[in-house]
């Protein structure tokens, strides 16, 4: 397929529709109101069903119900509105259903600014519902990533059986890049028909459930849901190195930040650094075999927040004396000279 | 020798865990019957709430699936909208519906979703040990108003199929009780009216059953029934608020 020219928001749905999602229930938020706007008008075209829910709560309870009747079915929105988002997440969660979330995030906390941020790391990564669970969380850092990453969530959410969390923000939803398109299944996916509310016909009855009113089949099914993250901890680990062969400092960045510090890593080379960059493309599972490195000397993490992930990076190289951070928040965008002085600092200086 | 009565083939042979003198159980057989009637039983979906229905999943021999609190109509529309040809059921408390879910009911009956809600209003929470709900009366006590529901203070009951028939969406809205064999027999006329509604494609339906909660009232079975008539039917009043089916009363 040849490219085209797209915005962010646009391309994320239309990469929705390739992959054979037929459901968008959303709520507008900025910056990611292009979404449901895209898909209010493309998704009728192929037999699919838009619905422009009542509040983000009523979008995910709505998302649940067609996860559970068996469809692929994507919501999206932008941090105010996944903070709201993440009751019906948890639900989701609980009852092994399959769903795609995408989150433009913005500068936070509360309703913070519309401008682009990295500050849900924690929400969306550690868990932003109740209880002990995870999603899978994909950080594309351009537009074509965030199409191959929408397609590949919805075989990762079918495959495992939970919600994937594209983790993204509002410089990439907004910003017009070329892509292309080109979804064919990366695994082989389980029917759902053992499971997926149909009513019964001549079979058994099915039940979604959420209760577990025993507190020994709750810990029983927590354990179920621990053997799938390990599965997927195991199996699903992604990134990209950058001029990292022969480095002795290495970035860790990702998204919108990895971005801004490639071009960093650049300027730090062509000055004698022997620095590159870790990206981590998924954020959960974390890519800790990325860290498995005697050569580096320090970790330079770089983020839009006040170093949320950098958490994760000391636990990933089992080093906290490791690890250097240099943020941006609040809907500012780093530059990337800032992060080339935050390097030349953490480094030693002018060469 | 010849069966005159037998139990409905939409229930399962699980025991209910209602209290006695609770109308979800006579509620949830009229369901049944109704669907069973229909010959929608292989069909249904069910979206139970949370609340003292929370388990009705079990009782119910067909599809369901359990809620987040007050989101039922959302689920529904969820499934409804994948699989249009289904009759999907919201089955509903008061705290659920009328309170933390009070956004959701108006907006699918708002949309017309084409779904069947069935709601239990016994102005009380009865699952979380009998605090006040939005459809608890004026002057009647509840752990969080020991002292009666004071309108001044804690403000006023919502008469929900009164709300909902402003509204331009449903087609069909009726408030029932089920104290009495009349009421019982009316009850399952609402019911299967209500999911012809949706079978029949035409839209939103929604049966209001003024209902019972003797432990969290502090009355016997019986005692709690004439509180229903005495109390809660002059605030709440049966009968059919709005019908576009063109049927009629």
């Amino acid at each position: 397929m040849a490219k085209v020219l797209m915005k962010g928001n646009e391309a994320v749905g239309k990469a929705a529709i390739e992959a054979g999602c037929r459901f968008f229930f959303g709520y507008p938020i900025t910056p990611q109101s292009e979404v449901p706007e895209y898909l209010s008008e493309e998704l009728p075209k192929v037999g699919g069903t838009f619905v422009q829910a009542e509040s983000e709560l009523a979008a995910i309870n709505m998302v649940y119900g067609a996860a559970a009747a068996g469809a692929r079915v994507l919501t999206s929105s932008s941090s105010p509105g996944l903070a709201l988002k993440q009751e019906g997440i948890g639900y989701i969660t609980n009852a092994d259903l399959p769903a795609v979330v995408i989150n433009m995030m913005r500068g936070g906390p509360g309703l913070g600014t519309i401008q682009p941020g990295q500050a849900d790391y924690h929400m969306c990564v550690k868990g932003g519902s109740n209880g002990d669970y995870h999603n899978i969380v994909l950080a594309p850092a351009s537009v074509q990533e965030a199409v191959d990453m929408v397609m590949d969530a919805f075989d990762l959410a079918d495959f495992y059986r939970t919600p994937v969390i594209i983790l993204s923000d509002g410089l990439i939803g907004q910003m017009m890049e070329p892509v292309e398109f080109n979804y064919s299944p990366k695994k082989d996916l389980p029917s759902k028909d053992a499971w997926a509310l149909k009513g019964k016909g001549k079979g058994e009855k099915h039940m979604i459930v959420n209760l577990n009113m025993d507190a020994e089949d709750c810990e029983n099914h927590n354990i179920a849901l621990q053997k799938k993250y390990d599965e997927i901890e195991a199996n699903e680990q992604d990134w990209e190195e950058y001029c990292m062969d022969d480095a002795e400092y290495a970035f860790v960045s990702y998204g919108t930040s990895a971005r801004i510090v490639k071009s960093s890593v650049d300027t730090l080379r062509a000055a004698g650094y022997k620095v590159g960059l870790i990206r981590p493309k998924t954020l959960y599972p974390f890519p800790v075999k990325a860290f498995k490195r005697e050569n580096i000397k320090k970790y330079l993490d770089v983020e839009m927040s006040m170093g949320q992930m950098a958490d994760d990076v000391k636990l990933a190289c089992n080093d906290v004396n490791k690890v250097a951070f240099y943020g941006r928040t609040g809907g500012i965008i780093l530059t990337p000279e800032e992060v080339v002085e935050f390097g030349k600092s953490v480094m030693g200086g002018d060469k | 020798m010849s069966v005159v009565y037998e139990k409905s083939k939409g229930l399962t042979d699980v025991k209910l865990h209602y209290c006695p003198g609770c109308a979800h159980g006579i509620v949830h057989k009229l369901l049944a019957e109704c669907l069973e009637e229909m010959s929608e039983t292989e069909n249904a979906i069910a979206c139970v709430p949370v609340g003292c229905a929370v388990m009705a999943n079990k009782y119910f021999n067909f599809d369901a699936i359990q809620c987040a609190h007050g989101r039922a109509p959302a689920t529904a529309t969820g499934i409804k909208r994948v699989d249009p040809s289904k009759i999907v059921i919201t089955y509903q408390g008061d705290g659920d519906l009328a309170s933390i879910g009070t956004c959701e009911i108006v907006h699918a009956a708002a949309r017309g979703e084409k779904i069947t809600t069935i709601f239990i209003n016994n102005g009380i929470y009865g699952m979380t040990g009998g605090q006040m709900a939005p459809t608890t009366l004026p002057g009647m006590k509840a752990t969080t108003a020991k002292h009666g529901r004071d309108v001044k203070v804690q403000g006023n009951p919502i008469r929900v199929s009164e709300m909902l028939a402003t509204l331009d969406g449903p087609v069909y809205i009726e408030r029932v009780s089920v104290t009495t064999p009349g009421q019982v027999a009316q009850a399952k006329k609402a019911i299967m009216k209500a999911l012809k509604v949706q079978k029949e494609g035409l839209g939103f339906g929604f049966v209001e059953v003024v209902s019972s909660c003797p432990t969290n009232w502090g009355l016997t079975a019986v005692k709690a029934m004439e509180y229903v008539k005495e109390k809660m039917i002059p605030y709440y009043p049966l009968g059919v608020f709005k019908d576009l089916t063109g049927e009629g009363k």
